[in-house]
């Protein structure tokens, strides 16, 4: 067979499909199945080409922080306080343990309220106005800007108490991660199967019991996930930290008074001019890529699931 | 409150960056002798020292640029000034190829700051720098974009020898630059201007001797060049010590005298007159006596100047006075 | 109700699960008329077992207000702010009424104050942030969801997510230390030599600006709108795929009209959360931007946004008004940013129903 039409080869397409062969493709017909098919390799290879890009600065911030924080890093820097100004050695032990205390005085007031309010949208709201005003608020609050947040903490909190404070930057994160917490919790307890809650309750249990127990016991690995995503967001904030936790260069474990915080540190360190500032702001962040890594990768293995929710 | 030790005393204060190596080091050194005595002091900036003070939520505030009589009046907590050490502006800049201390005037550093003078090899600076290979690159000005004395003290002077500097911009703690970038703190000007090549920045002369960066000489009003020093400062101070007003507010930039380095000034604490919590302004009375007896030598060596002798005595009396 | 609790034993039998057992009806609140009458005879040890766990409407009551206090709160918190923010920045919305935004001077010293230079530097990082971020967010979103081997697909979408998992502060480092000398010396001196005749690449690059915020905010910004239109791209029904291709379209035809066109309110959606986030983002900015208030087409030159105005000047604005200007642009962060999330999230319901798509 010379002539045209020709049969073309019946090509494997990308499912492993073969097509049938057809007898009467013209030119035109071949020449536009050809373009097709270009253009289906040209955005398979442009997907893939941005899939690499975006990986790429995630490859070079990581290695370059591994290099640089690494050869930082001693006993030191966990054990000592900074040195004075332009003088070596010293450590950010104070930040390591201000962060903690922080963080822990965020996460004793933000999962509590988060997980309440996702109870409340989950298990009595459903289908009410103020649910859904809630819920709206919550995703509202979710994008306030943690700079905003610091001005209104500054203004609420530490101009009354006349004082910076561990306390008004705890309260500042509490508040940056009530709403992750409290959409996680109800998307969660939404999976839990209605049979379930209504076996408990066929037994007598009481509502709030079914809901302790039976609803919110089914759905807490996803909800522990999402305490750890909101915990690992707050964790690296900075901004909020400003005008409340201020810093500190000693040892400080009291919640009325400024204390010093890892990521607080870092930023003063890197816009600093001394070297040996520097090196121990790639130390912190090293660490508090770690720390927030970690409990980022423990939640996957613990959930077992992909959806890493940070932005939603 | 749950204390550590009975007489324990945790004090924040916060302010300028210019003598905050020098602070950072006395309050280090002032907690190893008394280690019941914690002195928190934050860097946030001159403007920031005054605001916080004011407004009461820190027990002392620092400055460079003193508080104007709108500021004392406005503050909510009464405060008064403490001079503390002496220090000096220094016109730092990072040009590859340039090791050579270059000359200024007050005026060529105006222009640079209004965007005048835009390159580095302009007639100006050649003329006033011979020999020195400037390159046809352009300058970048670099400013403090928080509330600085730094900037406070640099205004200031470059108000007295630039007519259309004082006309256009005028002097403060924050003032809407006509040209350049900002950074936060003399930390983030020394930092951006290591880092950036070809820049020009103004920070405390500490600054520039910690991060051995270039800086330049600036022309002063008897005409002599002079770079930076304890020296120089000391010798712009003697004419303001002996008419020192009670309250201490008073500009020494550029001041009389072949020796007088231009830029130079006081920096102060700002301490309330009154502490509500007696312990608490016993320890700062400590700290500030421990501060003339002892901290005041170790000034120079940090590239301050100690306040002239009069003045401390001055102070001693003052310090009695607080509450 | 069909009982309540009628003494206050039975309270603490609720408060307490330690408590002796109560011989009390416990129906569960729910069936109102169903449970057996418990006063007949001795209770079961079921019975008995169940009211010592806690019972009792009084119970309920009070768990459901709890919850709905708690629910409450985070409305109570999203006014407070507000409040606050209105209250405070009076004195500027009095003095400069609607001219703040339009103005362009940002003066401390003779106390004249308009936000536009920092509207103008918020709005051309963040769209340009957008305009980088977005083509190769979606890249990934499709390559993920519709190419990519299934063994490669959760390494890969953890890395992406970890992106979104460090720090604003450690990019801000990173910024400083390696973008800023990369933009300097290689990429700026590459753009200005080929693009240069735009006009957006021209005066004097000193490697901080409006491009190189751009560039990390793009960033920063690019694991949100990858992660939440995959989401998307996945709750498009199979049966949709399965139809394109049963027609012989090819697998990039399938993806445009199958999915995407499916998809597209929902990752307009993602694509305006990630505007939101690039708008109020902070210290990385702060670090690279240059801060220096001015309006310039060129994307070299410095530039200064709503958030790291905040950052620099808040704690240090002395005199009234010069705070109640810089809170005055907190409030307008504040409504800039809930209007761009309240479209977004809007978008993403519309398609998504109020259930988002989980992973596997």
């Amino acid at each position: 067979m010379s002539t045209d039409p020709t049969p073309i080869e019946a090509p494997a397409d990308d499912n492993g499909f073969m097509r049938p062969p057809m007898d009467f493709q013209t030119r035109r017909m071949r020449w536009n199945s050809m373009r097709r098919h270009a253009v289906n390799h040209l955005v398979t290879g442009l997907a893939l080409l941005s899939t690499l890009l975006v990986i790429a600065p995630l490859v070079a911030i990581l290695a370059y922080l591994i290099y640089k924080g690494a050869s930082s890093l001693n006993m030191a820097f966990f054990t000592q306080i900074p040195a004075p100004v332009g003088e070596p050695g010293g450590g950010m032990a104070n930040a390591i343990l201000g962060s903690g205390i922080i963080l822990a005085l965020a996460s004793s007031m933000g999962i509590p309220v988060g997980i309440a309010a996702g109870v409340y949208l989950a298990e009595y709201g459903r289908g009410r106005m103020l649910a859904m005003a809630v819920r709206f608020t919550a995703d509202v609050l979710n994008g306030v800007p943690s700079i905003v947040m610091g001005i209104a903490i500054y203004s609420l909190i530490v101009m009354r108490q006349m004082h910076f404070s561990a306390f008004s930057g705890g309260v500042a994160l509490a508040i940056m991660m009530v709403p992750t917490i409290t959409r996680t919790t109800e998307e969660m307890l939404a999976t839990v199967p209605h049979a379930v809650r209504e076996a408990a309750l066929g037994l007598g249990v009481p509502k709030w019991r079914t809901v302790v127990s039976v609803s919110l016991r089914t759905a807490s690995p996803g909800i522990i996930t999402g305490c750890m995503l909101a915990f690992a967001r707050v964790a690296g904030e900075t901004a909020p930290l400003l005008f409340t936790a201020f810093g500190n260069q000693f040892w400080s474990y009291k919640l009325n008074e400024p204390i010093a915080a890892l990521p607080l540190q870092i930023y003063i360190y890197a816009i600093s001019p001394y070297d040996e500032w520097h090196r121990l702001a790639w130390a912190g962040s090293l660490v508090l890529i770690l720390m927030i890594m970690m409990s980022v990768t423990l939640v996957r293995i613990y959930a077992g699931r992909g959806a890493l929710k940070g932005a939603s | 409150m749950a204390a550590v030790g009975a007489s324990a005393q945790n004090i924040t204060a916060a302010g300028a960056t210019f003598p905050y190596p020098i602070y950072n080091k006395w309050f280090t050194e002032y907690n190893q002798l008394h280690p019941n005595i914690k002195i928190n002091y934050q860097s946030i900036g001159s403007g920031g020292g005054i605001k916080q003070v004011s407004e009461g939520t820190v027990d002392f505030g620092a400055s460079d640029g003193p508080m104007n009589d709108q500021q004392l009046a406005e503050a909510k907590v009464k405060v008064m000034h403490i001079p503390t050490v002496l220090g000096a502006d220094v016109p730092v800049y990072n040009i590859p190829g340039v090791s050579k201390d270059l000359n200024f005037t007050g005026d060529e550093i105006a222009d640079i700051y209004l965007g005048k003078i835009t390159k580095w090899n302009d007639a100006r600076l050649a003329k006033d720098n011979p020999g020195a290979n400037l390159p046809d690159r352009a300058i970048l000005p670099v400013y403090r974009s928080d509330g600085s004395g730094t900037t406070y003290i640099f205004t200031d002077y470059l108000s007295k020898v630039s007519p259309e500097w004082a006309s256009r911009v005028g002097k403060g703690t924050s003032v809407k630059w006509p040209a350049g970038i900002g950074a936060k703190g003399n930390e983030g000007v020394a930092g951006m201007v290591r880092q950036a090549p070809y820049s020009f920045g103004y920070v405390e002369l500490i600054y520039a001797l910690q991060n051995k960066m270039a800086y330049g000489t600036v022309q002063n009003a008897a005409g002599k060049y002079l770079q930076g020093s304890p020296a120089g400062v000391t010798a712009a101070a003697a004419a303001a010590a002996k008419t020192m007003p009670a309250d201490y507010r008073v500009s020494i930039t550029n001041a009389p005298g072949a020796a007088s380095y231009p830029i130079s000034s006081f920096t102060w604490l700002l301490i309330p007159t009154h502490f509500n919590d007696p312990a608490k302004a016993a320890a700062v009375k400590g700290f500030l006596t421990w501060m003339l007896d002892r901290g005041e030598s170790e000034a120079t060596s940090m590239g301050y100047a100690p306040l002239p002798a009069q003045v401390q005595t001055m102070v001693r009396h003052t310090i009695a006075t607080i509450k | 109700m069909p009982q309540t609790s009628s003494s206050s034993q039975m309270d603490s039998a609720v408060v307490s699960q330690d408590a002796p057992p109560v011989h009390a009806p416990a129906i569960a609140s729910f069936v109102p008329d169903a449970g057996p009458t418990a006063q007949d005879g001795p209770p079961s040890p079921v019975r008995q077992y169940l009211s010592t766990r806690g019972n009792g409407g009084l119970a309920d009551k009070t768990f459901a207000a709890a919850m709905l206090v708690c629910a409450l709160s985070i409305f109570v918190i999203v006014l407070f702010i507000l409040t606050v923010l209105i209250l405070r920045s009076k004195l500027s919305l009095a003095q400069f009424g609607f001219h703040f935004f339009s103005g362009s001077d940002w003066d401390p010293v003779s106390g004249s104050f308009g936000a536009l230079p920092f509207i103008f530097g918020t709005l051309a990082t963040s769209l340009l942030a957008l305009a980088l971020a977005v083509p190769l967010a979606l890249g990934v979103a499709v390559f993920l969801t519709e190419l990519c081997p299934a063994k490669l697909r959760a390494p890969i979408s953890f890395l992406t997510e970890l992106l979104a998992a460090i720090p604003s502060v450690v990019y801000g480092l990173w910024a400083v230390f390696v973008l800023v000398p990369i933009m300097r010396d290689q990429l700026g001196p590459l753009l200005y030599q080929y693009l240069g005749w735009t006009g957006f690449f021209e005066g004097y690059n000193f490697g901080v600006g409006l491009l190189t915020a751009s560039i990390i905010l793009a960033i920063m910004i690019l694991p949100i709108i990858s992660s939440i239109a995959r989401d998307i791209m996945l709750a498009v029904p199979v049966s949709q795929r399965e139809a394109v291709l049963a027609l012989g379209a090819t697998r990039w035809e399938m993806i445009r009209t199958g999915v995407l066109r499916n998809a597209r309110i929902g990752i307009v959606g993602a694509v305006i959360l990630g505007l939101g986030r690039a708008l109020g983002e902070t210290m990385a900015v702060t670090m690279v931007i240059g801060n220096h208030p001015g309006i310039s087409k060129s994307l070299f030159a410095p530039g200064y946004t709503l958030a790291s105005v905040i950052a620099n000047e808040f704690t240090e604005a002395t005199g009234d008004l010069y705070l109640s200007a810089l809170i005055e642009i907190g409030l307008a962060l504040f409504l800039v940013t809930i209007v761009v999330n309240a479209i977004a999230r809007a978008l993403v319901w519309a398609v998504t129903r109020g259930a988002p798509a989980r992973v596997h």
